[in-house]
This record gives C-alpha cells, structure tokens and sequence, in this order.
C-alpha cells in the first residue's frame, strides 16, 4: 500500500524550476525524510503534496487516488496534514483555541450554530498539549509563545487533524536539544496508520526518525535509499556543501 | 493531567462579573420607560435599534474580519419590508420583523455569495459597492418604496389585536426583539461556529489546510448578519413609522461601522456602546452642534483609534489581558 506517489511533479517560478520531474514513492506507514541544501526546493514540494501550491506538471495521489485536481482542503479532509516551515497559527487565540480548532473538525461539530462542550475534541486537545510539553500553557495567547512552544504547537495542531499523511517541514528548528529529543520520541511514538514526511536540516534528528531518506537538490530528487546509504553517498555530500568533507553533513542546517 | 475546566480559569473568573453587570443593565434598561421621559425613551430604543445593526456588523467586522461598508443594505431593506407589510397586509407581531429578517437574509445571500469572495479593502470596495446598488434601486422603486419621499404612514405595531401606540409599551417591544437578537449573536459567537469565524479572521490559508472551506463559515456568517441587520431594520419601522433611502444609505453603514470600531469590534457588546455614542451625537447632541455632528464623531473616531485601539471594549480588557507580544 502506498500512501504517497509522485508522478513527475514539478513547479516553476518563472524561470526558476523550483522542483523538476520528481518521482516520489512513499509507503504507507513509513517514516520518511527529505532533506537538501538551501532552496532545494523541499518546502515548495511540501506544498505540492498539500495543495497549497498548484503543481505546473505531474500528478500527485494520495493512498491510489488522484487529488492533483483537489483544493488543499480538500486533501486535508482526505487526511493531509501539514506544518509549514514558518509557523503559521492563530496568534490572538489561545493555545487550546488553536487545536481545538483542528481537533473540532474530526472530534467535533464544527458547523454548528449552537454553544457546544465537544468533549470529544476537547479530551483529544489536552492528550496533544500534554504530549507536546504545552498542558501548562493552554489559556496563554498563541502570540506569547516562544519560538520553540510554537513549534511544538504547530506539531499538536497538525496531529489534531488525525491525519494519514503528516508533512513536518523543519519541526526541530529554534528548538533546544532537549525539545528536539521530545519531538523525535513523539514522531517515534505515532501509529503505525500515521505516515510521515520529515524535512529537517538536523540530520541527526533526520536519521533517528527516519526510515529511508530522500535526497532534494535543485529540485530534482539526487538519491533516495536507506539512512546508511545516504550517508555514504559521496555526491549527497558534494551536493549538500560542495565539499565531500562527511563531518560538515552533520552541522545544523542554515536560516529557512 | 489538568482538566479542561482549570484551564479555563481566567476566562470563567470573568465571566460572572460580565453577566452580573449584563443583568444589571437589562434590568436598568427595563425601567427606562417608567422613569424617563417618551422623548428620551424613544432615544434609547432608537440607540438600541441602531445598537442591534452594529452588533450584526461585528459578526463580520469583529468576528469573521471582514469589515462591511454596506450593512445598511440590509437594514434598510428589513425596514422597508416591514414597512410594506405593515401597510398592505397586517401589523401584527411578530409578522413584519420575521419578513424584515428574512428579506435581510436573502438579501445577504443574494450578494454575499460575490463579496465573501474576496477580503480586507476588496470586501470594503465590493460591499460599499453594493450598497450603493441597493440604495439606487430603493430611491427608484417608487411603487414599493416611495422613493425619495419614503415610506411614511406606516400604522403601529399590534401586538393580539391591539396597536402599541405609547412610547413606553413600543419602547418595551423594541427591547425585547434587541435582547433576542443579541442573544442569538452571543450563541453564535460561542458556538463551534463561532470559533471557526475567528479561525478565519486569524489566518485563513491555515484553516484551509487544517480542511475547512472559508467560504461556506463566510457566507452562512453574512447571511446571519443580514438576518440580523434586517431584524433591527424592522424594528426602526415600528419604532418611527417611517422609513427613507437614509436609513439604506451610505451615512448609515458607515456610521454602524465606526460604532463597531470605536466600541471594540470582536466584543459584540462593545458595538452597543459605540452605537449609544453614535445614535446620542448624531440626534441627541446634534440639533444642537449646529450640525458639526459628524464633526464631532470623526473627532470621536480619530481620538479612539489613537488612544483606545480596542475600542470602549478595550478599556475592561486591560485588566485580564495583555496583548500578546510579537516575538521576533
Ligand atoms: N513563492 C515563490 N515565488 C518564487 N520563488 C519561490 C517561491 N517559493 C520558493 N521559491 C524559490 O524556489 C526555490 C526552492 O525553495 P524552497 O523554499 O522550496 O526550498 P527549501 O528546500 O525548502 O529551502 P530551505 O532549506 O531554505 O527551506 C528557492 O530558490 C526559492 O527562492
Ligand atoms: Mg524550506
């Protein structure tokens, strides 16, 4: 069963062939990384899959289906789900306002005009604040956060859609180490019904959550294969820093 | 693992300070006929007509973040409505208001379904665009509306068989049918509902990605407020008994909005206060300012963007909540 498939998708600015002819093959279930230097073109791939880019070429399906066609909430209903590089939350509400907000549509009864408890939606938002370290920030405004609990918080708003597909773009960055560790261990912890994708410069995060490993570079995939044979390939590492010096694959990536 | 209930602290330890001080004013607002003057009451029922059309408009303004510079519209046509009804069918309540409701509703989604297209100064442009088309067709219908004379000689109110022909019994009228109207707003405004408006106030491409289709929240959003507006418009009809092209115009949209804003939009009842100081300044003080009225309220507006960024509404806030801070 494949969750994710790829068919020669590209997307151009202009001139610019931000992602080219990429074939992408992702098992259901799967733990999956996607890494690259600098505009490799990993976030706009990302927003390819999700729909909120269109796609200049190709095709993209979703567990079999074509939803090339479809609206990104249209896919989100189908089970995509997605943060974004630069978070992007509901600032003036409230840290449970804001995965209440995801968690109401699966859990809840989103259309309806009268007052309603949700229990359901509400149990599911406080396993998420827990499970995400932010149980003791629920009323706090999203807007007084930190970086790193905004990442985290994006990561519960994102879960709280129950998606099929999650789409992690760089979750660990601004992160302090011992965030980092929670978050691996949360991605680890995920069912087995939950696929993963996973862009992430931190490479040490990348090879402990993932899988297999695809390689991005100037928008075309380079190579994908397991962490080990990532590792060693000589033109990742040329490709990555221009250099084929190993231990410099391991320093934290740059500035989104 | 807290319970939802602490964590709701801060918002239920306010909460019955706000109802005790809701039921104080409703009860105050109750009494107003057995105390004051017909004239003065009929003052504040038109300020609570007018109060009725900017809480409408916060659903959108506040609420949705979708600021209407054609509300009016909606007013205007409940009122006319009414008006109609009153004359050529029955007066009898509550006819005329669920036909004022109604006629507003449509009318919201017959051109809502255009303008919750689009957002901030587009959905500006667009909505005081068709208010402007709906004024035109108001002063040219002459059949219906009676152009620019109006719709005048409308008969009172019956309430079972008996017309409200006193100020005080009118004035009670108008209350009731407020305070019905607002509560439903409030509901709304708490409803799941209610949360996905601010949802799409706050950041829309993310609600489309977490699977909901802005459009649908906006357009049942506008239609609710056109309800509303066409409520409110029905009761200016059994209030004054007359109804003009100015009460559908420009003026009259853009002075529900400036309500909204210096009253506190998102709050619904901060709107109420800025209506009470719109309705006060432009009749009550305004005979006598010589006519600077709308002087003096863009005064007003200007000193409350500067000083008062949140409106009336923003001065009960300071205490509980601090905006929250941008980190870089
Ligand atoms: N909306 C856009 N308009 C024009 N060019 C864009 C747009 N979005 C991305 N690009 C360009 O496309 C290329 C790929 O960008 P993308 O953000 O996908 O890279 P990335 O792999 O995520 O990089 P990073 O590691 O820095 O996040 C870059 O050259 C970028 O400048
Ligand atoms: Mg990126």
């Amino acid at each position: 069963m494949t969750a994710l498939e790829l068919r020669g998708v590209g997307r151009q600015f202009g001139a610019l062939r931000a992602v080219d002819d990429v074939d992408l093959t992702v098992a259901a279930g799967t733990r999956h990384g996607l890494i690259g230097p600098n505009g490799a073109g990993k976030s706009t791939l990302f927003k390819l899959i999700a729909g909120t880019l269109r796609v200049s070429a190709g095709s993209v399906l979703l567990a079999g289906r074509d939803v090339t066609g479809l609206r990104e909430s249209q896919r989100a209903r189908l089970g995509i789900s997605q943060t974004l590089q630069h978070s992007s939350l509901f600032l003036p509400l409230s840290v449970q306002q804001n995965v209440l907000l995801a968690a109401q549509r699966r859990h809840g009864n989103p259309g309806s005009l009268w007052p309603r408890r949700q229990a359901a939606a509400r149990d599911r938002m406080g396993e998420l604040l827990a499970a995400v370290g932010l149980s003791t920030r629920r009323s706090a405004p999203a807007g007084d956060l930190s970086h790193g609990e905004r990442r985290q918080l994006e990561i519960a708003v994102a879960l709280a859609c129950e998606p099929s597909l999650l789409l992690l773009d760089e979750p660990a960055a601004g992160m302090s180490p011992a965030e980092g560790d929670r978050l691996v261990e949360l991605v680890q912890a995920l069912p087995r019904e939950v696929t993963v994708l996973i862009v992430e410069h931190d490479l040490d995060v990348v090879f402990r959550v993932a899988e297999s490993v695809t390689v991005l570079h100037l928008g075309q995939v380079l190579l994908t294969g397991s962490p080990s044979q990532v590792r060693e390939s000589a033109s990742v590492r040329e490709a990555y820093l221009g250099t084929a010096d190993r231990a410099e694959l391991f320093v934290q990536g740059g500035p989104g | 693992m807290s319970t939802p209930a602490d964590a709701e602290t801060v918002t239920t330890r306010t909460r019955p300070v706000g109802a005790a001080i809701g039921l104080l004013v409703v009860v105050g607002l109750a009494l107003v006929p057995l105390f004051v003057a017909p004239y003065e009451t009929t003052i504040i029922g038109r300020i609570l007509i007018f109060a009725l059309l900017a809480v409408s408009l916060d659903l959108l303004v506040g609420i949705t973040g979708l600021p209407s510079l054609g509300h009016a519209a909606y007013f205007g046509i409940g009122a006319y409505t009414a008006g109609w009804l009153t004359i050529n069918v029955t007066a009898e309540a509550p006819i005329p208001l669920l036909a004022a409701a109604g006629a507003g509703a449509l009318a919201a989604a017959a051109t809502g379904w255009l303008a919750v297209r689009s957002g901030g100064i587009f959905f500006l442009m667009l909505t005081l665009a068709i208010g402007e088309l709906i004024f035109q067709l108001a002063q040219s219908w002459e059949s219906v509306t009676g152009g620019s004379n109006g719709l005048y000689g409308i008969p009172a109110v019956q309430l079972a068989g008996s017309p409200l022909v006193l100020a005080g019994l009118r004035y009670w009228y108008v209350l009731a049918v407020f305070l019905i109207g607002y509560a439903v707003l409030r509901l709304v405004s708490a409803s799941p509902f209610g949360a996905v408006l601010r949802g799409i106030r706050d950041n829309e491409p993310r609600m489309r990605s977490l699977g909901y289709s802005p459009f649908r929240y906006k357009l049942v959003a506008f239609v609710l407020a056109g309800a509303v507006a066409g409520l409110a418009g029905g009761l200016l009809t059994a209030q004054q008994r007359l109804v003009t092209t100015a009460d559908l115009g420009f003026t009259t949209a853009a002075l529900a909005l400036l309500a909204v804003v210096i009253g506190g939009a998102g709050t619904l009842w901060g709107p109420c206060l800025g209506a009470a100081l719109v309705v006060l300044i432009r009749d009550a003080l305004g005979p006598r300012l010589d006519g600077h009225g709308p002087l003096v309220l863009g005064l007003v507006f200007i000193l409350t963007v500067y000083l008062l960024p949140r409106g009336f509404a923003g001065l009960a806030g300071l205490r509980f909540r601090r905006r929250p801070a941008e980190p870089a």
